[in-house]
């Protein structure tokens, strides 16, 4: 099968790989460039555990082309903490035990980070609303909410 | 329109690890030469927290800080065996088996602490901070890392511990189900509060409190974690999910998670738990264990409330605004219920 | 949102620990915000395949014939596997545990049994090669007719849906089409009874939906060993159950796993581990197969629906002296964990209540639909929906607030419980009181003044009653579905030993010993020992942050001496060690 050439920045460093032509995204993350930071939960575009960035805005991988990502910014969770520095919302996510078995929390910190990129002081509508295509079977959710209202060191009360 | 406020309530209980017994824990304990130790086991952490519990409950019974400990599960080669993590059985069951094998291994540092005090072991203490002392005089002290340097390089010691739990399976009898089930029981009891739009069906949780016995609290933020998502399942079972919704009838089943409803981050309810705790006789430090408990009384209390609110009785789950109108239409129209109690005591 | 009520039972724990009641961070979630933590599927393996099944797309059907040659000829396919190539191609999950006969295969072979029954494996360089075979694959089917009720399963002439249990239902102690509870005469106490309560309930099937669908990947390690990441639930039981149908020896197997993304009771079954490990087996390749998520919802084993009648005989004060619970538990197919389920059903009936006549029936049954399998509340989720409705039925029917009617009926400390043994260690009445006052909930004083502590086990309470038994439902009699009383068994008795119970040391009177532990130096706090707190304070606790991790505002009385006391509060498990029994 005819392979295509394919590279594009991963978590800010130079990356370069073959893909098939209808391959996702999601696919070339995981088992070509070995980050398992994105998850598999659907591959419909219905649970957003797949979600990374590609030039700043949130994308489900699972429908992502890879070959559409050519010299673009591709950002996953791996990618999140400055350093041995955890980001304000990793932080943010332990402090409020966001977590439980962890498979949604890659997506869902990326959603929240492109959140507060572009809004840093959402309202809990926003948060809600950032977060809608992200599923998650295990916290009911209010700590998630929490924890990026507490990261955006908003109080989620500002009037939109 | 009109919305129709109503509250519900129920009460249960539910047994802790797998009924009739024969369910197994292992635990293997030991040391590096610095004093910080492993605990090797094969239980599951699907995220109701098992790795941090058995951290907790291994750091307790050794008397040694939490980050001196780190448990590593599971690897069938190094993880002694272990039913697995289900029935609520992980806390308990394996809780237990992590403070025998503990138990086992804090007997050796004492022992080889012993031997470099030139005391006898029955006189130290731990202070739960990395050190050893004579009871009554913390001046004569060891810390637990040169302890384990000592067992390792000159006494020729090994500080490590084995342990298990199991109740042995018990027999049903076949004529009157007598049975040995389960040895530790947690409780619970719920309220709900609903409102139902009597046109559409539509049922909106207001507010959920609950009072939950749990026996000892190993850790409240995970046994948070527990209710929190747990109450949540319990309003997706009441009033969202199913695969077949016109049981028996197989058809117009959900294929993915367009179809099959849960409640998003914008459908949650407030709720508050009061947490009691009446330790288990035989719970490790007293705990039972609250994962799977935790929708139980969310299903029954919703559709009390529903009840309450308009007066139908939706005994088929889940409590669609389909079943909800139907049922109106059938009464002839909404029929509220005498209210119960005012507004709640929180918040 | 979350308050602690540390006054509540404060005498029967000591709460001077170091580690345990505090809310510290889990071990796993620095791995989990960094996106570090490893999932089964989280693992580079060079030369990776990837194995996807055939499915059935009939209900209940019997296969003619299965054609392979235009699959294996496919792109990109290494290996095409149909039952023939299982080695013990018939498994029953609990086999492990001796409970049940083997009734289900890993591959279809001569019929199917519902729609999404896995017949043909196919294992290719790519999962979309691997589609694109499933396709070549051809099965001829001849329908037969479906069963999908539960009551229309057991009655004769009904189609049999799994042929190790012709009758259509699981066969208890090789006698019964059913399990039995029987606790005094429910039929004479609903004779006697001022109202008679009777309403059906059903549970829906319901999918565990975790956001990590079920899969594995296996590959060749050496010695002769496969290495097998995988998301069970329980990790010995996966791999004895996949050792057993491969039938390997168990050290060939090297299970990895532990960390797994929610469960819920839907990764008990081993779906995955068999066919995974059998594809590295024959391929020498490793082999990844992982359920997408239609195959999850469709196939990934859903909790049982249950049916549930309740008829309870109560007096006009609200007691309820007599409940009948007939329970049927669609087990689907086949009948992984459905068995266990029922008895731990029948086990927990009728509810934490203290009711002098009680009586079970739960059912089995066969039907032709994926085969449903445990998830949290296994066993007790579907009676407590019906239990609790129904409790308020009768509230309603006795004209009696529904809290009050909980704590009029409420086990105690000292009641006999219906299977026959005392129950312990109860707080159902402590629950209630709480719940209530918390939620504005206004209770009598003598509601309030009640506690699970005290007054249980009084009189007839403690006592095991003279017991009306039947032969109803017994396997091969003619007039197997009904049939009366046979005997009545005398007040007291019991047939069952009683198992070894672990005994810790220091714990009295099922009670917590007060301390079990460790004792730390410096010794506890010196406060003057309190009076003993109220079983139920009835105002409001202080106000609480939301949760309360150490150094509770209410100290805990001074704990006693315990002349039972080992060193350091050793425990010990008498069944285990053999050292001490109460
Ligand atoms: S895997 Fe991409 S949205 Fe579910
Ligand atoms: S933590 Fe398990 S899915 Fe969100």
């Amino acid at each position: 099968m005819a392979k295509h050439p394919v590279q594009f920045r991963l978590n800010g460093s130079d990356r370069a790989t073959f893909v098939d032509g209808a391959e996702n995204l999601l696919n070339t993350l995981r088992r070509g460039l070995g980050d398992f930071a994105p998850k598999y939960g659907c591959g419909q575009g219905t649970c957003g555990v797949c979600t990374v960035l590609v030039d700043g805005e949130p994308h489900l991988s699972c429908l992502t082309l890879a070959v559409a990502c050519e010299g673009r910014h591709v950002e996953t969770a791996s990618g999140m903490a400055d350093g041995p520095d955890f980001h304000p919302l990793q932080a943010a996510f332990m402090d409020h035990f966001a977590a439980q078995c962890g498979f949604c929390t890659p997506g869902m910190l990326t959603a929240a980070r492109a959140l507060l990129a572009k809004n840093p002081n959402p309202t809990r509508d926003e948060v809600v609303e950032a977060i809608s295509g992200n599923i998650c079977r295990c916290t009911g959710y209010e700590p998630i909410i929490a924890a990026i209202l507490a990261a955006a060191g908003s109080s989620g009360a500002r009037r939109a | 329109m009109a919305l129709y406020e109503g509250r519900g309530m129920a009460s249960v209980n539910y047994p802790i690890g797998m009924n009739l017994g024969g369910d197994p824990s292992q635990a293997l304990i030991h040391s590096n030469p610095d004093g910080k130790f492993t605990v090797a086991l094969s239980a599951i952490d699907l995220g109701q927290g098992m790795k941090q519990v058995s951290r907790q409950i291994a750091a307790e019974t050794l008397g040694v800080p939490i980050e001196d400990v780190y448990v590593d599960t599971a690897d069938s080669d190094t993880g002694p065996h272990d039913m697995g993590s289900f029935a609520s059985r992980g806390t308990h069951r394996m809780g237990n088996a992590v403070i025998a094998a503990a138990r086992e291994a804090r007997g050796v540092l004492l022992e080889a602490a012993a031997e470099e005090l030139e005391v006898s072991a029955d006189d130290l203490v731990t202070d739960g901070r990395g050190n050893i002392h004579v009871r009554g005089a913390p001046s004569r002290s060891i810390t637990v890392k040169a302890t384990a340097l000592a067992a390792q390089f000159k006494q020729g010691r090994t500080i490590a511990g084995r342990g298990i739990f199991l109740i042995p399976l018990s027999a049903v009898d076949a004529e009157t189900g007598e049975m040995n089930p389960n040895t530790a029981f947690a409780h619970a009891c719920l309220v709900a509060d609903v409102s139902v739009d009597d046109e559409t069906g539509e049922v909106t949780v207001l507010r959920m409190t609950s009072a939950y016995e749990l026996g000892r609290v190993i850790n409240p933020r995970m046994v948070e974690q527990q209710l929190a998502g747990g109450a949540w399942m319990g309003i997706s079972h009441a009033l969202y999910e199913t695969p077949e919704p016109y049981y028996p009838d197989p058809e117009h089943g959900p294929r993915d998670f367009n179809e099959y409803l849960m409640p998003g981050p914008g459908d949650i309810a407030p709720y508050h738990v009061t947490v009691l705790e009446r330790p288990a006789p035989d719970g490790p430090f007293g705990g039972k264990g609250p994962g799977e408990m935790c929708a139980n009384p969310v299903l029954p209390a919703i559709a009390n409330a529903i009840y309450n609110a308009v007066g139908v009785r939706v005994d088929e789950l889940p409590m669609t605004p389909e079943k909800i109108l139907r049922g109106i239409k059938a009464n002839g129209g909404v029929r509220p219920q005498p209210r119960r109690g005012g507004p709640a005591n929180w918040r | 949102m979350l308050e602690m009520r540390k006054d509540l039972f404060a005498d029967e724990r000591d709460d001077n620990l170091n580690e345990v009641g505090k809310g510290s961070q889990r071990q796993d979630m620095p791995g989990h915000v960094t996106a570090r933590t490893r999932f089964f599927d989280d693992h580079a393996f060079d030369g990776l395949l990837h194995l996807k099944v055939v499915r059935s797309p009939h209900a209940h059907a019997r296969i003619r014939s299965i054609d392979i040659a235009a699959a294996a000829r496919a792109p990109g396919v290494k290996r095409v596997l149909r039952g023939a190539d299982v080695p013990v191609n018939k498994n029953t999950l609990l086999s492990l545990i001796n409970f049940g006969k083997d009734d289900e295969p890993t591959l279809a072979v001569s019929k199917v049994c519902y729609k999404g029954e896995p017949v043909v494996a196919i294992i290719a360089d790519t999962e979309a090669q691997a589609h694109a075979a499933r396709k070549l694959v051809r099965v001829e089917y001849e329908p037969l007719k479906p069963v999908f009720d539960v009551e229309e399963a057991l009655k004769p002439g009904a189609p049999v849906v799994n042929e190790t249990y012709p009758g259509n239902y699981f066969e208890y102690h090789e006698r019964f089409d059913h399990q039995k509870l029987r606790f005094g005469d429910v039929d004479a106490a609903f004779a006697r009874a001022d109202q008679v309560v009777e309403a059906r309930y059903q549970m829906s099937p319901i999918e565990h939906a975790p956001t990590e669908t079920n899969g594995t990947i296996a590959a060749p390690e050496h010695n002769d060993r496969y290495v097998v990441h995988s998301c069970a639930q329980g990790l010995f039981f996966s791999l004895g159950t996949t050792a057993k149908i491969l039938n390997l020896e168990s050290n060939r197997l090297h299970f990895i796993g532990g960390t797994v993304g929610g469960g819920f009771g839907g990764k008990v079954d081993s779906l995955t581990e068999p066919l995974a490990v059998l594809g590295a087996m024959l391929t020498g390749r490793p082999v990844r197969y992982v359920l997408d998520r239609e195959e999850e919802m469709l196939t990934g084993s859903p909790r049982g629906a249950e049916r549930i009648y309740v008829k309870d005989g109560v007096m006009r004060d609200g007691r309820i002296v007599a409940r009948h619970i007939r329970s049927y538990f669609d087990a689907g197919a086949y009948t992984r964990l459905s068995s266990y389920a029922a008895i731990k059903c029948t086990a927990h009936i009728p509810g934490p209540y203290s009711i002098p006549n009680v009586s079970s029936d739960v059912y089995v049954a066969y039907t032709n639909r994926c085969p449903s399998t445990a998830m949290r509340g296994f066993g007790v989720t579907a009676v407590d929906f019906a239990i609790e409705v129904h409790m308020d039925r009768v509230a309603e029917a006795v004209n009696m607030d529904p809290m009050e009617l909980r704590i009029l009926n409420a086990y105690r400390d000292g009641d006999m419980k219906a299977h026959r043994r005392v129950a312990k260690n109860t707080a159902l009445i402590e629950c209630v009181q709480v719940a209530a006052e918390k939620a504005g909930w206004p209770l009598s004083d003598t509601a309030r003044r009640q506690t699970s502590v005290a007054s249980g086990g009084a009189g007839e309470r403690g006592q095991i009653p003279a017991t009306v038994i039947d032969q109803r439902g017994q396997i091969g009699r003619p007039d197997t579905r009904t049939g009366g009383p046979t005997q009545t068994l005398p007040a007291g008795t019991t047939r069952i030993a009683l198992s070894k119970e672990p005994v810790m040391e220091g714990a009295r009177d099922g009670r917590a010993a007060p301390t079990q532990v460790p004792r730390y130096e410096p010794a506890p706090r010196h406060e003057p020992a309190r009076a003993q707190p109220p079983a139920y304070a009835p105002q409001p606790a202080p106000p609480a942050p939301s949760y309360q991790p150490a150094s509770p505002p209410p100290a805990p009385p001074a704990p006693a001496p315990s002349p039972a006391h080992t060193q350091h509060g050793a425990v010990r498990f008498s069944s285990v060690f053999g050292t001490r029994r109460r």
